[in-house]
């Protein structure tokens, strides 16, 4: 086994053990910042100041009893949550979080920071998202409770419906930036203009922005686009009859849904891991900073707005987003046509 | 060695699972085998060196059609029981016939298999001939498609746009708006 | 390397197994599965030629199979849809005769 091959399964344990953490770490963020917006602290007693309260939210999850209704689909049942999670998990696969760097002159050549680096890795991005449907329709569908199946299938049509505006969006970036691949997408992005202004896409494409923003907030099911899961009309929606371990999956691959929407915007608006100060190899810091204002963008929306109704959001999902967004490719097409002839 | 190891693994997983597609009673059981099934394709796909049909395979077919099968099996939510019943009491059903359509699809794998190896040269190994670089590419797809290929790619356009007007009108019940 | 002939046994076995769908099951949608079977066959017959010959014509017409595949699976689940609504089953011998 030589030296390289250990350290790039080194990277890829380092990414799942850190998106893991993440999840944890949403958690514990999502419910202090809801309650600093709320004029409260938020969770305080476990650990100083709350900090190891996602500690103690897991603990209590795994100690619940597992349910299942007695109509329930056995296999489907415990399939769905799994489908999820693994969706979720797949899909920050081909996300690439850092430059290439040689470990501090561990290594003779630099290997890349990522799990792959595909040369399709956006529309792989797009895919494995996509899958990520089933686990929530079929959650819905298995447990045989007419709250379930209703929240699995608004969550369903809401996610395809979206995912248009989310490709189209995405595709605009590809014409600026030429290729498929996530880590080429961000290297188009190094340097700046005027010495002070970073090369990123969100200043050539701010309409797209927005719209990946608001497409990737539909996609994971947060609000204002949860719908599906809302609290107060649904019960829970598609895991209402979930408990324990099998519901634990559900948060958690939100939240992981969350953090790779929040990384590939980054990745395609945001210039990545080029930031001003830092030497590149460092690059992953600039990464975390930009992922966790895109987070606390998310929790601060939730936190905010009022939740869309049903056909409000299917509405706006298709006749104003998926028109904008196409506009904003023909747009995008016209332009770089016009300055590359 | 790995090569011939995936291939095995992956054409045995669409098999098994296609397999399993038409021996399920369940229709939602069938619709998840069929998605395992285009998975491993898309497998063989990039196998292939065809890394955008692999993706477009996971795209289109698993993530949106089958989505579609999907939600009509679970809105339909036709009873089981109704096709056992017709199943048992079919005359087609029976066994002698049963394993006359089995013994005839074991037929035509035998026809297809000879005639698809009378093909020229069809023992050497995949990626023998050509330009192994010029496959594969997303970019030299675009460009043929666009040029080569633009006549039918307008048309499909059109097609699409039509079965999508087609599927809305068919789906609707009588006085709705 | 994989001969070219093993992608082909395994397309040809692929449609074998649709078209025994497509003959022997009674549920209408199980049938539109054994259908898309068979195309998925015949894409991984045109990939593995396209491949052999080392052109990109063999993406390309699958590209375009694809693309009717998703336009008949649209239509032909709205007409099973249709069906349904009037007949209360999904079964094709329920709709043998010719009257509506």
């Amino acid at each position: 086994m030589d030296l390289r091959f250990l350290i790039q399964l080194a990277i890829i344990g380092f990414t799942f053990f850190m998106l893991i953490n993440a999840s944890a770490l949403l958690v514990l963020a999502e419910r202090k910042i809801m309650g600093f917006m709320q004029q409260r602290y938020g969770p305080y007693l476990v650990g100083p100041h709350g900090l190891l309260q996602p500690l103690a939210d897991i603990l209590k999850l795994l100690m619940k009893e597992e349910l299942r209704p007695k109509g329930a689909d056995k296999w489907l049942f415990t399939l769905a949550p799994i489908l999820s999670v693994t969706a979720a998990f797949a899909a920050f696969a081909t996300v690439p979080w850092g430059a290439e760097t040689t470990l501090f002159g561990l290594l003779d050549e630099p290997v890349s920071l990522g799990v792959a680096d595909i040369n399709v890795g956006v529309l792989v991005v797009f895919a494995i998202t996509s899958m990520g449907v089933y686990g929530i329709v079929l959650a819905g569908w298995s447990s045989n409770s007419k709250y379930s199946l209703f929240g699995g299938l608004r969550a369903a049509a809401q996610m395809i419906s979206y995912e248009l505006s989310y490709a189209t969006a995405l595709s605009a970036v590809i014409l600026l930036a030429g290729s498929l691949s996530l880590r080429e997408v961000v290297d188009g992005q190094a340097g700046t203009w005027l010495g002070f202004i970073p090369r990123w896409y969100v200043f050539l494409q701010p309409v797209g922005f927005i719209i990946y923003m608001i497409a990737g907030v539909a996609e994971t099911n947060r609000a204002p686009f949860d719908f599906p899961e809302a609290e107060q009309e649904l019960v829970a929606g598609y895991n209402t009859e979930y408990s324990s371990v099998r519901f634990a999956l559900f948060p958690q691959a939100e939240y992981i849904n969350m953090t790779t929407m929040s990384a590939v915007a980054t990745d395609l608006y945001l210039g990545g891991w080029h930031g001003p100060f830092l030497p590149p190899e460092y690059g992953w810091i600039w990464f975390l900073v930009k992922i966790g204002a895109i987070l606390f963008t998310y929790i601060w929306v939730r936190w905010t707005l009022p939740r869309y109704r049903y056909d409000q959001l299917m509405q706006f999902g298709w006749k104003w987003l998926f028109p904008a967004s196409v506009l904003n490719l023909i747009v995008t097409a016209a332009l770089v046509l016009y300055l590359n002839a | 060695m790995p090569e011939t190891l995936i291939f095995w693994g992956l054409s045995g997983m669409a098999i098994l699972a296609s397999a399993l597609v038409i021996g399920q009673r369940n229709p939602m059981y069938s619709v998840l085998m069929l998605i395992a099934s285009f998975g491993a394709l898309a497998g063989l796909y990039i196998q292939l060196d065809a890394p955008f049909v692999a993706v477009a395979q996971i795209i289109i077919y698993a993530g949106a059609i089958m989505v579609l099968f999907l939600f009509v099996v679970m809105l339909l939510n036709a009873p089981q029981e109704d096709a056992a019943d017709w199943d048992r009491t079919h005359p087609l059903r029976q066994r002698g016939v049963m394993r006359f359509g089995a013994l005839l699809a074991l037929l035509l794998v035998l026809q297809l298999t000879w005639a698809l190896l009378r093909v020229n040269g069809v023992d050497v190994p995949v990626a023998a001939q050509g330009d192994p670089d010029a496959v594969g590419s997303v970019r030299a797809l675009g460009r043929i498609l666009f040029t080569d290929y633009v006549f039918a790619f307008e048309a499909t356009s059109i097609l699409i746009l039509v079965a999508m007007v087609g599927a809305v009108v068919l789906a609707r019940r009588e006085g709705d708006r | 390397m994989i001969p070219l002939s093993h992608y082909l046994v395994v397309s040809a076995v692929l449609f074998a197994i649709g078209a025994a769908g497509v003959f022997l099951r009674r549920n209408l949608i199980t049938i539109l599965l054994s259908i898309e079977i068979m195309l998925n066959a015949v894409n991984l017959s045109f990939v593995a030629f396209g491949r052999q010959f080392g052109n990109l014509d063999g993406q390309i017409i699958v590209f375009f199979v694809m693309t009717v595949a998703a336009a008949e699976a649209a239509v032909g689940l709205a007409i099973v849809i249709g069906l349904y609504r009037h007949r209360e089953s999904l079964n094709p011998d329920a709709f043998a005769s010719l009257k509506w």
